[in-house]
C-alpha cells in the first residue's frame, strides 16, 4: 500500500513520458497481471514466505480470501478482490467530519473504526479555544483529505493534515470502491487516473480507504469509468478499454453537441 | 396408519438413489447492496444469504477487545412452506442461528477485526428439509464474497435412516417418516466437522457410515462453492466495457 502513495505521487511526472514508453509499460505490467491466478479461501498459494491476504497451514501457504494470487521476491501474496478498509500507518485517505469535541474532530473514514484529528495536527496557527469554534475550520459534513499517522493495536486512529497533499476538499462528488482495487484506478505509475484525468478533464483525489473525490463538468464520465475499472479490476486488458470508453465517450457528447446545434440552426431558417 | 414406503426397488420417493442429492444451485455476489451475498440450494430447498461488516458493535457491552464477534439471523420467509410461517425471532430460529454461528467461529480470522462485528443474515425462501445445511452453505458463499477472512470453505449436508438405509440429502416425506437425521457441516481443509446434530436412534456402526457418506457429500457441495465463486469472476467480459458504444 506504502508504495501505491508514492505512485500516485509520481503521476505528476507521467507527463513528460512518450508514447512509445507509455505503451510498453502497460504491456509489461499486463504481462506481469497475467500471471496472477485466481484463488479461493483455502487454496493452497505455494511454499516460501507468506504474505499479506495468506496464512500457513502444516508448512503450506493458504490463501485466506478470495483474490489474485501474486508473489514477488519469494513473498506469497493475495490481493483480495473485496472486502473492507483495514487502516495503515502513513495511508492518505479521504473522510467526512461526523462529529467535534473540545479539541479534536472524529472522521468517518469508511473504516469499521472512526478517525480522530487533533486540532494541532489540523490547524498551523494558535488557537484560543475559549473565543474560537472548531466549526470555523471544519464542519459536520465536510469532506477532508488527510493522512493517517498512528493506528494503535487496539484500533484507535490518529489523522494528520501536515502533508502537502492534505486539505479541505469542496464541491465535487465522492464514490466508494473496494479499498484493494484502489491500486488498479491509480495505474502503474499512476497511468489510469491520469488517463481519466486527461480524457475528462476532472479533478480527482483518491483516497486509500477507496473513497474518490471527482471534481469537474464531466463528473458523470470520469465516474462511470472509476466504477468499471472497480467491476473488472481482476481483468488484464483493463487500460486499453477504459481509454476506448473515455475516447468514444467524450466523441459522441461532442458530436452529439455539434447536431444539436446544427439542428438548432435548421429550426431558425 | 399404514406404513409409507420410503424406498422402492432401491429408489426413493423422488426416484434417487441412497447415495444420490438433489440438484445443487450455487451462486456468489448476487445481492449488489449487501457486503457479499449467497444463494444455495438442493433441489427446492433454497437459501440466501447476505453479509455486512465489519462494523462498529451495537450494542456496545457485546464489544470483545481482541476479535469481532458474529451476529447470524437465520430465518424462514412466510411463504416457505404449506402452511404460514410466522416472520420473527422463533425458538427453532434461534437455535439454528446459534448453530451456524458456532459452524464458522473456527474457521474466520476474527481476530483481524477487534472490537466490530459482522451481521450474517440467512433467508430460507423455500425449505423442502435441510435447510440449516443449505443456509450454511449460502452464508459460507456469502463470507468468501464479502472478502472475510477465512480458513477454508464451510460445506454442508444432511444424511439419515430410511426404511432401515442410509440415505444422504434427507428430503420432504423422508424427513417426516424417516428413523434419523443428522445434519454435517465440514471443513476440508483440516478435515474437521463444525456441526453435527442427530434425532432418532442408530447403531454405532450405522452413525460412522452415515457421517462418512455426509462428509463425501460435503466434499461434492465444496467443489460446487468454489466453481460458483469463481465464476463470478470468470464469466465476465471485458468487452462489455464497450458495448454499450
Amino acid at each position: 500500500m506504502e508504495e501505491n502513495v508514492k505512485e500516485e505521487m509520481r503521476e505528476v511526472k507521467t507527463h513528460v513520458e512518450t508514447e512509445e514508453d507509455k505503451i510498453k509499460r502497460i504491456k509489461e505490467y499486463e504481462e506481469h497481471a497475467r500471471t496472477r491466478r485466481l484463488v479461493l479461501p483455502g487454496e493452497e498459494v505455494g511454499t516460501g514466505r507468506a504474505g499479506s491476504g495468506t496464512y500457513i497451514d502444516r508448512g503450506k501457504i493458504v490463501s485466506k480470501v478470495v483474490g489474485l494470487a501474486d508473489s514477488k521476491n519469494g513473498v506469497h501474496f493475495v490481493i483480495p478482490l473485496n472486502g473492507v478498509y483495514n487502516p495503515k500507518k502513513g495511508d492518505g485517505v479521504i473522510g467526512v467530519i461526523t462529529d467535534i469535541n473540545i479539541s479534536r474532530w472524529t472522521v468517518d473514514i469508511s473504516s469499521p473504526y472512526p478517525a480522530s484529528l487533533s486540532l494541532s495536527e489540523a490547524v498551523e496557527e494558535y488557537v484560543d479555544l475559549t473565543k474560537n469554534d472548531l466549526t470555523k475550520y471544519f464542519n459536520y459534513g465536510d469532506i477532508i483529505f488527510a493522512k493517517i499517522s498512528s493506528v494503535t493495536k487496539s484500533k484507535k486512529i490518529d489523522l494528520s493534515m501536515r502533508d502537502k497533499r492534505c486539505r479541505k476538499l469542496y464541491g465535487g462528488r465522492i464514490v466508494k470502491i473496494t479499498p484493494s482495487k484502489v491500486p488498479r484506478v491509480i495505474g502503474k505509475n499512476g497511468s489510469m487516473v491520469e488517463l481519466i484525468k486527461k480524457k475528462t478533464g476532472c479533478q480527482i483525489v483518491i483516497g486509500q480507504n477507496g473513497l474518490i473525490w471527482v471534481r469537474g463538468d464531466k463528473k458523470e464520465l470520469a465516474i462511470e469509468a472509476i466504477l468499471k475499472i472497480e467491476e473488472y479490476a481482476h481483468a488484464v486488458g483493463l487500460t486499453n478499454k477504459i481509454e476506448e470508453l473515455l475516447s468514444t465517450e467524450t466523441k459522441e457528447k461532442i458530436e452529439s453537441f455539434e447536431n444539436k446545434t446544427e439542428n438548432v440552426k435548421f429550426a431558425g431558417e | 396408519m399404514n406404513e409409507l414406503k420410503l424406498i422402492v426397488d432401491g429408489k426413493r420417493l423422488d426416484g434417487r438413489r441412497p447415495e444420490d442429492m438433489r440438484p445443487i444451485v450455487a451462486r456468489a455476489g448476487i445481492l449488489k447492496k449487501a457486503g457479499g451475498s449467497g444463494y444455495f440450494s438442493f433441489g427446492s430447498t433454497s437459501a440466501i444469504a447476505g453479509v455486512y461488516g465489519p462494523n462498529p458493535v451495537y450494542p456496545r457491552f457485546k464489544e470483545e477487545q481482541e476479535k469481532a464477534i458474529l451476529r447470524v439471523i437465520y430465518s424462514m420467509a412466510p411463504f416457505s412452506t404449506t402452511t404460514r410461517v410466522r416472520p420473527g425471532i422463533s425458538r427453532r430460529g434461534t437455535e439454528i442461528s446459534l448453530v451456524i454461528k458456532k459452524a464458522f467461529e473456527s474457521v474466520l480470522f476474527l481476530e483481524e477485526f477487534p472490537k466490530t462485528m459482522i451481521e450474517i443474515y440467512v433467508e430460507i425462501l423455500e425449505a423442502n428439509a435441510s435447510t440449516r445445511c443449505a443456509a450454511i452453505n449460502a452464508v459460507s458463499l456469502a463470507l468468501a464474497d464479502a472478502g472475510i477472512p477465512m480458513r477454508d470453505l464451510i460445506a454442508s449436508c444432511s444424511v439419515g435412516k430410511i426404511d432401515g438405509q442410509i440415505a444422504i440429502d434427507i428430503a420432504g416425506k423422508e424427513d417426516e417418516n424417516g428413523e434419523v437425521d443428522i445434519p454435517v457441516a465440514y471443513y476440508p481443509r483440516k478435515d474437521f466437522v463444525t456441526l453435527l446434530q442427530m434425532d432418532g436412534i442408530m447403531s454405532k456402526e450405522d452413525f460412522k457410515k452415515a457421517v462418512a457418506m455426509a462428509i463425501d457429500g460435503c466434499k461434492k457441495i465444496h467443489a460446487e462453492q468454489k466453481n460458483a465463486l469463481r465464476s463470478k469472476y470468470t464469466e465476465m467480459d471485458l468487452n462489455d466495457v464497450t458495448a454499450g458504444l
